[in-house]
């Protein structure tokens, strides 16, 4: 048991703890903000300023009754929440948040901040991304409930759709920061042009970084393209029929994947922990400061647009997003191959 | 190594469950468990590229396309026929097919099996590094590369030929 294995199961831990916190946060930010949009007060009763109000959702969610309708298929019914929140964390595992380091001196050699440094990280995320599908399809099967199943089969015609143009956005940075580690190309963002505009690849991918968000919130199920659980039409969507902890799995996953998609956009395209003022070690601040801002937008969004009608949504995926998507990954290789 | 026997068993038991099973979606669950297990073995065997696009295009695309058709034609569970005096291989429609084609699987297991360890080694080096996978793919694979796409895109012409209804 080396100091660094140690420090690296701890950062692990610290990782996972800290993903349910941002999930929390998350929950009390949204219903602050909506409430500001709204001009209402929102939470304010549980704790100051209401920030409690999450750890008594949790709660009351706890000693809810677990409920199954007669007719649904147990074992896929129980499964589905688990596969829905392991693919939500398990995403997180390659996302690097800080630069490396010794912890003051605590350790002999630097240590990554990150779970796993994968020498393919890009492509385990799109991997996750496309296996979190499965959490989706099977509650709105296994249910046994029309609401469930149109939902389900929403969401997933969704993903998949989305998923070509979130997987372009991607390879078009990888020929940029010419490398599928995400550590890597963090550290080609380094630096300033002409001293004054920061080296992140959102200047030379502006698309790229519109075409990412867009893909990205319709891969999250979140408004304006939050079609799986309309309410209006479909009740909730895939998780009518689940209550207690296994809605709170879902909810949970929604949350998670927000965090990850906002932290991936960070580090692929705004720089990640790099930024001006602060020194190389306390570059973790930038970051958390450039999701959370990212994860703002989020919300932001989904209380100021309507949603979509559905074949708007599959027209916009299919005959706007993604020939944009393929004509920004063309462009850019022509561009990196000319500049070599 | 212990790993290793993990993840062999894994792949081994549920290959085999997928075709012990009844239910049909069960089946395609149980084929991606299969698919995530090779996906281990790869990583195992220091290539994890290709364990991550086992899983990206088998347990990510296909599978779920597979999931989408079992479940939107409800498929039933599957009955067996119950044609018992004849030998599975004389008897007429699908099943003769699939003891066929079974038999000839095992044949050629049997051969790669006893074949000896004269595999071809891969050319370009090392495998875990993408750009000598991307290198060799589009050098020394480049006509049979090309060739399979040309073989994807006909299959899905096809697909799109026999899908397609004139709408009156």
């Amino acid at each position: 048991m080396t100091p660094l294995f140690i420090a690296q199961i701890v950062l692990t831990l610290f990782v996972f703890v800290m993903l349910l916190g941002s999930a929390a946060v998350m929950v009390y930010v949204e219903r602050k903000v909506a409430a500001m949009l709204q001009q209402r007060l929102g939470p304010y009763l549980v704790g100051p300023k209401g920030m409690l109000q999450p750890l008594a959702d949790v709660v009351k969610l706890m000693f809810k009754e677990e409920l199954r309708p007669k007719a649904a298929d147990a074992l896929l019914f129980a499964l589905a929440p688990i596969i829905a929140a392991t693919c939500a964390f398990a995403a997180f595992a390659v996302v690097p948040f800080g630069a490396a380091t010794t912890f003051f001196g605590l350790l002999d050699e630097p240590l990554r901040l990150q779970v796993a440094d994968v020498n393919v990280a890009v492509l385990v995320i799109f991997a996750i991304a496309s296996m979190s599908v499965y959490g989706i399809v099977l509650a709105g099967w296994s249910s046994n409930s029309k609401y469930s199943l149109l939902g389900g089969l929403r969401s997933s015609a969704q993903m998949i759709s989305y998923e070509l143009s979130y997987g372009l956005a991607l390879a078009s940075v990888l020929l940029i920061g010419n490398s599928l580690s995400l550590s890597d190309i963090v550290n080609r963002q380094a630096g300033t042009w002409l001293g004054v505009l920061p080296r992140w690849f959102i200047f030379v991918q502006p698309l790229g970084f519109i075409i990412y968000m867009l893909a990205g919130i319709a891969e999250t199920n979140r408004a304006p393209f939050d079609f799986p659980e309309a309410e209006q039409e479909l009740v909730a969507g895939y998780h009518t029929e689940y209550s207690s902890m296994s809605f709170a799995m879902f909810f949970l996953a929604e949350y998670i994947n927000m965090v990850t998609v906002s932290a991936v956009a960070t580090d692929l395209f705004l720089g990640g922990w790099h930024g001006p003022f602060l020194p190389e070690s306390l570059g973790w601040i930038w970051f958390l400061v450039k999701t959370g801002a990212i994860l703002f937008f989020y919300v932001w969004m989904r209380w100021t647009l309507p949603r979509y009608r559905y074949d708007q949504l599959m027209t916009f995926g299919w005959k706007v997003l993604l020939p944009l998507a393929v004509v920004n990954l063309l462009a850019t290789a022509a561009a990196v191959l000319y500049f070599q | 190594m212990i790993i290793f026997y993990v993840f062999a068993a894994v792949a081994v038991g549920a290959s085999l469950l997928v075709i012990a099973q009844r239910n049909p979606i069960y089946s395609v669950l149980l084929l991606i468990a299969s698919f995530g297990a090779l996906s281990g073995l790869y990583v195992m065997l220091d290539a994890p590229f290709v364990a991550v696009i086992q899983i990206v295009i088998y347990a990510g695309a296909i599978m779920v396309l597979f999931l989408f058709v079992v479940m939107l034609l409800n498929a039933p569970h599957e009955e067996t026929e119950a044609d018992e005096r004849r030998h599975i291989l004389l008897r007429s429609g699908p099943l003769r097919f699939g003891a066929f084609l079974a038999v000839v699987l095992a044949c050629e297991l049997g051969w790669a099996l006893t074949r000896g360890g004269e595999s071809g080694v891969f050319a370009g080096g090392s495998t875990t590094s993408v750009a000598a996978i991307g290198r060799s793919l589009f050098t020394d694979y480049a006509f049979a590369f090309e060739v399979t796409s040309v073989l994807i895109l006909v299959a899905m012409v096809g697909a799109v030929v026999l899908a397609h209804r004139e709408r009156a």
